[in-house]
């Protein structure tokens, strides 16, 4: 368990030493407040939507945590490659524990990032019912978790970063565009609605909405359940693909 | 218990590629064991597999009568590696590179604080104990690497040229620390190199690998004499060959590509 805990502190030390490249990740998010929040506040409140940064707000913050996490997970890369994974998997760790100590250094990680830009989008004006806070911390933090494990469960098989653009933009960019993040996911066309329906990352989205401002389009329950399984179910893929790493 | 190291039939195979043939042999507990050959000869190969982060093709490793395979969680606690390649995290200090291996290897705190505090002294980084290891030339990296593997009291020490890129005062003051490890300890020494004056120095018993396969194992004295030479170094080449071979980097994974390439 200790290992867990020092895989954990190991990613944690390492975001919190590189300060430029955290603020450099709160501009994409500040950039969508701005660019698409403002941009098509006006239209979504003609449509009928209401106040476009109040929906809008929940999804940006779902954005950066999960780029944060899946780009952490997806460090196991470099660690490949400047050798440090080999000092890892000689050590008498079972790669299990050493898949939860990368997911929950990722997750923490992610998080930080996220509150970051949650304190963002309050000022950009969004006004969240700050009683169930806990609850959207609980949703983000399974949000993070996912995501973190899958980056880990991704990169374990990956040698270099060739792969890396499939990866951001088959995976990443359709997980998160395809959530319902910056879109309502109801009366969509068909094959869009199903695919928002089975992509888990919606329903971190809509949970947090539902926390935030008590609007949503799952039942809470069904969001925090389809999160756990997910989550249950990459961790098991991660667990047998560091099984098959050789280095 | 006579055996540190059995190796039988160990195989392994990229591909269409024979990295390691079917080399068998045993290391006696606190032996000291120089494992030689050229570029490319599979040393590193056999290493990995030794050390159960790469999965042989074929046969069977045991250490400490763990076998490697089947077992290889149980093996990890016996042995320490300094690896041919760098291993170290660049945006940690030396001390909390030493500390991740420490926890990793389920030390307590107040053992380890004292042994990293000795074993840095030993490889002259007391002063750079807070320094980020980015910061580091490559004989220090070097040395850091070693003080690592030796934190954890292994049973064996595979030290895959360890002495690479250091100076001779360090690397006299290494070994001096080896050897010491291995008299008073009884570890046992796994170790490859291409200074012909160390294995000289420090070697009871000596493997040359090439091409996968082992050519000879013995001590100094016997190789010598089977070669017909007067020093080890002229021996290791009259046995391999004056060829010079590719430069060894990342041979078995260019070959792993390689004939991934050609499979598809």
């Amino acid at each position: 368990m200790i290992a867990i805990y020092i895989l954990w502190l190991r990613q944690l030390k390492r975001f919190i030493r590189k300060k430029t490249s955290i603020v450099g990740a709160l501009g994409q998010p500040i950039i969508f407040l701005l660019a698409i929040g403002f941009g098509f506040g006006p239209v979504y409140a003609k449509a009928g939507g209401g106040n476009y940064i109040q929906f809008l707000a929940p999804g940006i913050i779902v954005m950066s945590v999960l780029f944060t996490s899946i780009f952490t997970g997806l460090e196991i890369i470099w660690d490949k490659q400047f050798g440090f994974l080999k000092e890892t998997f000689v050590a008498p760790v079972f790669r299990f524990e050493i898949l939860l100590g990368k997911t929950l250094g990722g997750a923490t990680v992610a998080m930080i990032q996220g509150i970051l830009v949650f304190l963002i989008t309050l000022v950009a004006g969004f006004q969240p019912h700050l009683a169930s806070l806990p609850l959207a911390f609980l949703f983000l933090f399974l949000v993070a978790i996912l995501s973190s494990a899958l980056g880990a469960a991704i990169a374990a098989r990956l040698d270099d970063m060739q792969g890396f653009p499939l990866i951001f933009n088959f995976l990443v960019q359709p997980l998160f565009y395809l959530s319902g993040a910056i879109f309502p996911i109801k009366n969509l066309p068909p094959v869009l609605d199903v695919i928002t329906k089975i992509n888990p990352f919606s329903y971190g989205v809509d949970g947090l909405r539902f926390a935030f401002s008590g609007v949503n389009v799952f039942p809470p329950v069904l969001s925090l359940g389809v999160l756990c399984t997910a989550t249950l179910i990459v961790l098991a893929f991660g667990t047998y693909q560091f099984s098959k790493v050789q280095l | 218990m006579e055996y540190s190291i059995e190796i039988k039939n160990l195989t392994k195979k990229f591909g269409d590629f024979t990295a390691v043939n079917d080399i068998s042999f045993n290391v006696k507990k606190g032996e000291v064991f120089a494992f030689l050959g050229p570029n490319g000869a599979g040393k590193t190969t056999t290493i990995k597999m030794l050390t159960t982060i790469l999965k042989p093709s074929l046969g069977e490793v045991f250490l400490h009568g763990h076998n490697v395979i089947e077992n290889p969680h149980q093996t990890r606690k016996s042995f320490g590696i300094v690896f041919q390649d760098p291993s170290l995290d660049n945006e940690l200090t030396a001390y909390e590179n030493m500390q991740f291996h420490a926890i990793l290897y389920g030390l307590k705190k107040e053992v380890y604080q004292q042994r990293i505090i000795s074993l840095l002294a030993l490889v002259e980084l007391s002063d750079r104990k807070d320094s980020y290891v980015k910061n580091f030339s490559g004989g220090m990296k070097r040395r850091l690497e070693i003080a690592r593997g030796l934190l954890h009291n292994p049973k064996v020490l595979f030290l895959d040229e360890p002495t690479i890129g250091l100076d001779p005062q360090t690397r006299n003051h290494i070994w001096a620390y080896i050897n010491n490890l291995n008299q008073q300890e009884n570890v046992t020494i796994f170790f490859t190199t291409h200074h012909m004056e160390e294995v000289e120095r420090m070697a009871k018993m000596v493997a040359i690998i090439d091409h996968g396969k082992i050519l000879i194992t013995g001590t100094i004295e016997e190789i010598i004499k089977k070669a017909g030479t007067k020093n080890l170094e002229d021996a290791f080449i009259s046995l391999t060959g004056s060829n010079i071979r590719e430069e060894a980097g990342n041979v078995s994974k260019n070959q792993m590509r390689i004939s991934n390439k050609l499979m598809r």
